[in-house]
């Protein structure tokens, strides 16, 4: 095929391929930053697309979203800007496993994210299908599209989502494709491999979507959001969008049945998909043959947005034939009569296994490329949008010939997903879970901004309004925790000791050592000390967790504190592992391979020995 | 590694040795010495580098050895760090409850090489030498972790793996429940928990308190002696043992029941098991004896097999012979100072040795021969490697009874689930310390194949 290349005259500090969750962070990010980019996207009306679930964080996700809105990311401002159901999940199993979750308006969620974009200053989006990555030797230097447009640029960040050799399967019929709708990107993986990465296919799904107005919702059981809701951004005190319900429904036997019927033309089940599929998002197929012994699953029926009757059914992704997805969608009570508008698929997609990434997320192999997102092998939303906005940090200190960002294990999820990735890698979509981080009692919601605010402030993306709040509210905090020292209750005090149900009270206790007895919280503290009502609500509850909670804290800070001793031993980067006696061949391969930048790091290599890791740090000291 | 605690560890090669040194270093070691040694006559200050004579006490200050004692302050010291050393006597009891003490104290066991590689990072020793560290290192923990004392390994390793495996579980339940709040994820029972972190405990309690030396021993590698009655079996492990533990007597079948006595082989701690005699007897408790003996065959790792080498083969001899098919067998032929007579040469197949129990003839060679025989291409030194990692074991497993401590106290004042899942998980790594296996994988592992899990 001839084709003609035309070199655009412009050229780009930061180029970031696609716009989805990953993409948009990136691009904002660097922008803000001060850096020229460009955002390329295969089609300007799916920026920030739902393509599953159109809703944000859930358990440790919601953690996610709070730590990159602490960075100055976008994510939490968009989905409190478009929300239309937000609840706090967990209240009740303690203070670091909370979580927020918010349904939010899709189509809403993508005009409003792209209008950021547009208003952003310094951000070219243009609308342009990469095909190739424009390198020089080892080095990255710009992109070029289908349309044969070559875009130059210091750094790329990739975000391909499932559009890498996109394939869509409905029962046994299969087609290209990169979502509903959009074609894949076909050219893309083949340079990658050939660049030597080591590519692997993955596999997704999605239920049909329904319309809500062939829905009887009449003997449904609707689900609520917290009234009133609370926001995600640390920016924002109240929502003002009008909330909306979910409503839930069950499958039954009727639609096993329907379901094991139709597996003979199941492609997962006749052998046509070969990617590996999430365990925590099996379609529901799947958990029809994997738990034969349950006799319903749970279903949301979740409002695609205000304006819409679009119905996203939560639970029920399938790739099963269209006939069958009609059939046992109708045995559903509520369904009966329901209409599907778009049919439930599973898509196969490549992606680059994320060990060939250096923690900063730049690959190993080519400077100046960082991937970001499903491309690194992860699931979910807020996981793209984390890793987008950590490459697009990173990408823009490298352009400014500074270090990079790396987040510790103990300081954020973020952290613990990058850290993740780059050392074990993954062989099904990697999604983040609270028992994945050690440090969990650390990485709170309510403190994502003490953790991060500072760090996003010297990045460059914290703007005055938000640097300000955090300063207020740690100078608030600081007081709160003063007066409560000070509150004093005796043994006079009868009425209080009475409210707090204290009997046989010896001594006088401060408010600190009221607080920390069970049965007490900082509601019931605040009836008796008027001194503690100026403050604000969130104040009063970080305030209450530390105190509650200190002994856990503590322990846990100590943990930190010598798991920092190793994490802060930098490896050279030129070390010769080969030449390091006493190493075995299994463990020499696997640091060759991953190339770990601190001893830390080395020791979270599956496989690594304490024998390994005692040669290797008297290895690395004589250096 | 951490490089600022206090950490401790035998100095000299585990064995029969009249003196064993117990090295502590860093900034904790005067206090040690201060707390744990009693002087025979008072001092008012310690000087470096000089001895001292006196009682190592343990925590409750009852003595536990006479010793000696030196304090060599920094720098002048191997790791350029306070040094202490312990000189007490030979023998595992001693060095062990010293060790113990030290770690009490808030002493931390050194990993392998530890005490060189400070020497080395602290700039006493040079490239070279600290060479010879990783080898050492790298020769010495491989080969314990892997070689050395498989089955008592393994027993320990299925012992724990099953406590481990239960509290995973219980992990489970909870973070299933914690991490899935929108599936249908049942409630736990505090009640499961409560139950189960009591078994655990006491499974953890019995095998801390087989962690004493005696049980080493005792765990240590079963070296059966077998043949027919008034062969020469109690006096050889009398010989073995250096002292008159068995009764030794001309009247066949003295010993009736087996004999278990303990000792050490170059470093190697050893069960001995003294059979009744094998012979066709009527006498039911001879018979009896005979048929523990039979029993405790197959767990044994290595058979002596005894016969009379001044009279020749009888077929009791054959017998013992046979009830030892398929095992690791060494043939004594003791009473060589009784005369030798010729042996069938098919017999002479197996590993042997002449020895005379009377006179200790042949004793040396034997004892090679017992040691090659349960570890082959072994140094001299695995038996130190054995006691070090059955302390740490032991400091592991400490740790981890600590956590599930919290974990049921938490559980009474009805603590939020997720301090309950942080300390059940520090119980958890605690035994994955000894086990060495990681957590987060396996439990997520699990919620997924137990809880229908995805929306």
């Amino acid at each position: 095929m001839l084709t003609t290349k035309i070199t655009y005259q412009k050229k780009y500090k930061v180029i970031v391929v696609g716009a989805g969750h990953a993409g948009c962070e990136a691009a904002l990010a660097t922008a803000r930053m001060g850096l020229d980019t460009l955002l390329l996207t295969m089609n300007l009306d799916t920026i920030a697309q739902m393509s599953c679930n159109p809703a944000i964080g859930g358990l440790a996700k919601g953690q996610l979203v709070k730590e990159i809105d602490a960075l100055g990311g976008e994510m939490a401002l968009n989905t409190d800007a478009t929300g239309l159901q937000f609840r706090i999940l967990n209240t009740k199993k303690g203070p670091a496993v909370r979580a927020s979750r918010a349904q939010a308006d899709r189509s809403l969620y993508h005009q409003r994210m792209k209008g950021v974009l547009e208003q952003q200053p310094l951000l070219d989006i243009k609308q342009g299908a990469v095909e190739r990555l424009a390198l020089v030797g080892q080095r990255v230097a710009g992109v070029e599209t289908r349309e044969g447009v070559v875009f130059l640029g210091e750094k790329v960040v990739l975000t391909s989502g499932t559009f890498l050799r996109g394939l869509i399967h409905v029962g046994m019929n299969n087609f290209p494709g990169g979502r509903a709708g959009e074609p894949a990107a076909m050219g893309l993986s083949g340079q990658l491999k050939n660049l030597g990465f080591e590519v692997g296919r993955l596999k997704t799904g999605t239920p049909p979507r329904l319309d809500g107005k062939t829905i009887n919702y009449s003997n449904l059981q609707p689900q609520y959001g917290d009234d009133p809701p609370r926001p995600f951004s640390f920016l924002n005190q109240t929502i003002d969008g009008r909330q909306l319900p979910c409503f839930i429904t069950y499958t039954n036997r009727q639609t096993h049945e329907l379901i094991t019927g139709g597996l003979d033309r199941s492609p997962l089940y006749s052998g046509v998909i070969e990617g590996v599929g999430p365990r925590y998002c099996p379609s529901i197929e799947d958990k029809i043959v994997r738990f034969p012994e349950k006799d319903q699953h749970q279903i949301f029926l979740e409002p695609e947005g205000w304006n819409t009757t679009e119905v996203y059914p939560n639970g029920l992704p399938t790739s099963l034939p269209v006939d069958v997805q009609v059939a046992f969608l109708r045995t559903i009570q509520g369904l009966e009569r329901v209409e599907v508008v778009r049919f439930g698929y599973a898509i196969e997609y490549d992606y680059v296994d994320p060990v060939q990434l250096k923690p900063s997320l730049e690959t190993k192999l080519i400077e100046g490329l960082y991937h970001a997102g499903q491309i690194n092998g992860t699931s979910g939303y807020e996981e793209a949008a984390a890793q987008g906005l950590l490459a697009g940090i990173n990408a823009g200190l490298a352009c400014r010939e500074c270090a990079p960002l790396v987040l510790g294990r103990d300081q954020a999820y973020i952290g613990v997903l990058i850290d993740d990735l780059v050392n074990l890698g993954t062989n099904e979509p990697y999604r983040m879970f609270t028992s994945r981080a050690e440090y969990r009692l650390l990485l709170r919601e309510d403190n994502a901004d003490q953790r991060l605010t500072e760090i996003g402030r010297k990045v460059g993306l914290v703007a005055e309004d938000r640097w300000r709040l955090y300063v207020e509210k740690v100078a608030d905090l600081n007081a709160a925790e003063e007066k409560l020292k000070n509150i004093r209750v005796g043994p006079a005090d009868k009425e209080i000791l009475a409210r707090l149900k204290i009997e046989d009270l010896q001594n006088g206790l401060s408010g600190k050592e009221l607080l920390k007895r069970p049965g007490i919280d900082m509601t019931d503290l605040k009836v008796s000390a008027v001194e503690l009502k100026a403050f604000s609500e969130e104040v009063l509850e970080q305030l209450e967790i530390a105190v509650k909670y200190e002994g856990y804290i503590k322990r846990q800070i100590e943990q930190v504190e010598r798991f920092r001793k190793t994490e802060n031993v930098a490896i050279p980067e030129n070390i010769n592992y080969d030449a390091i006696s006493g190493l075995t061949a299994e463990v020499r391969e696997k640091l060759n391979k991953v190339r770990p930048l601190t001893l830390g790091q080395a020791s979270r290599i599956r496989g690594m020995t304490p024998a390994a890791m005692a040669i290797l740090s008297v290895a690395i000291r004589r250096v | 590694m951490n490089r600022d605690d206090t950490i401790t560890a035998p100095a000299t090669p585990h064995g029969e040795g009249g003196i064993a040194i117990i090295r502590v270093s860093g900034s904790q070691a005067e206090n040690l010495m201060k707390l744990f040694f009693r002087p025979s006559s008072k001092y008012s200050e310690i000087y470096s580098h000089y001895f001292y004579h006196g009682l190592f006490l343990n925590e409750e200050s009852e003595p536990l050895d006479e010793v000696m004692a030196v304090l060599m302050r920094k720098p002048r010291s191997y790791t350029r760090e306070d040094v202490l050393e312990i000189h007490c006597h030979g023998g595992y009891l001693s060095m062990q409850r010293i060790l113990e003490t030290f770690l009490k104290g808030g002493a931390r066991l050194a990993e392998p090489g530890e005490f060189t590689l400070r020497a080395f990072l602290n700039g006493r020793i040079d490239l070279t030498e600290a060479e010879g560290v990783i080898d050492i290192i790298s020769a010495r923990s491989d080969r314990a972790a892997r070689n050395a004392f498989r089955h008592l390994r393994g027993d320990l390793f299925k012992l724990l793996g099953n406590i481990r495996s239960q509290l995973v579980d219980l992990l489970v339940l909870l973070e299933a429940y914690i991490d899935f709040p929108e599936e249908e994820v049942a409630i736990p029972h505090f009640h499961d928990f409560s139950h189960g972190a009591l078994s655990a405990e006491k499974a953890i309690n019995e095998l801390l308190g087989s962690f004493n030396v005696g049980k080493i021993l005792k765990d240590g590698l079963v070296v059966l002696l077998l043949g027919k009655p008034n062969v020469g079996k109690s006096s050889l492990l009398n010989r073995l043992l250096g002292e008159e533990r068995a009764i030794v007597t001309e009247i066949p079948g003295t010993t009736r029941d087996t004999i278990e006595e303990y000792l050490s082989l170059g470093g190697f701690p050893i069960k001995l098991i003294d059979t009744a005699g094998v012979r066709d007897s009527d006498d039911p408790i001879e018979v009896e004896g005979v048929e523990r003996a039979k029993g405790k065959i197959t767990s044994a790792d290595v058979v002596l097999l005894l016969v009379d080498g001044s009279q020749g083969l009888t077929p009791e001899d054959y017998t013992a012979l046979e009830f030892s098919h398929g095992t690791r067998r060494i043939l004594v032929i003791n009473k060589q100072d009784l005369g030798a007579v010729a042996l069938p040469g098919d017999l002479l197949q197996l590993p042997h040795v002449n020895v005379s129990a009377r006179t200790g003839q042949g004793f040396e060679k034997l004892q090679d021969l017992i040691i090659e025989q349960v570890a082959p291409a072994q140094g001299p030194d695995i038996g130190e490697s054995v006691i070090l990692s059955s302390l740490r074991q032991k400091e592991a497993l400490g740790q981890s009874l600590e956590s599930l401590g919290r974990f049921k106290a938490g559980l009474k004042e009805r603590l939020p689930l997720e301090c309950l899942a942080t300390d059940l998980r520090d119980a958890i790594q605690s035994l994955g310390e000894v086990t060495g296996e990681t957590l987060s994988e396996e439990v997520l592992g699990r919620i997924f194949s137990r809880f229908c899990i995805g929306k």
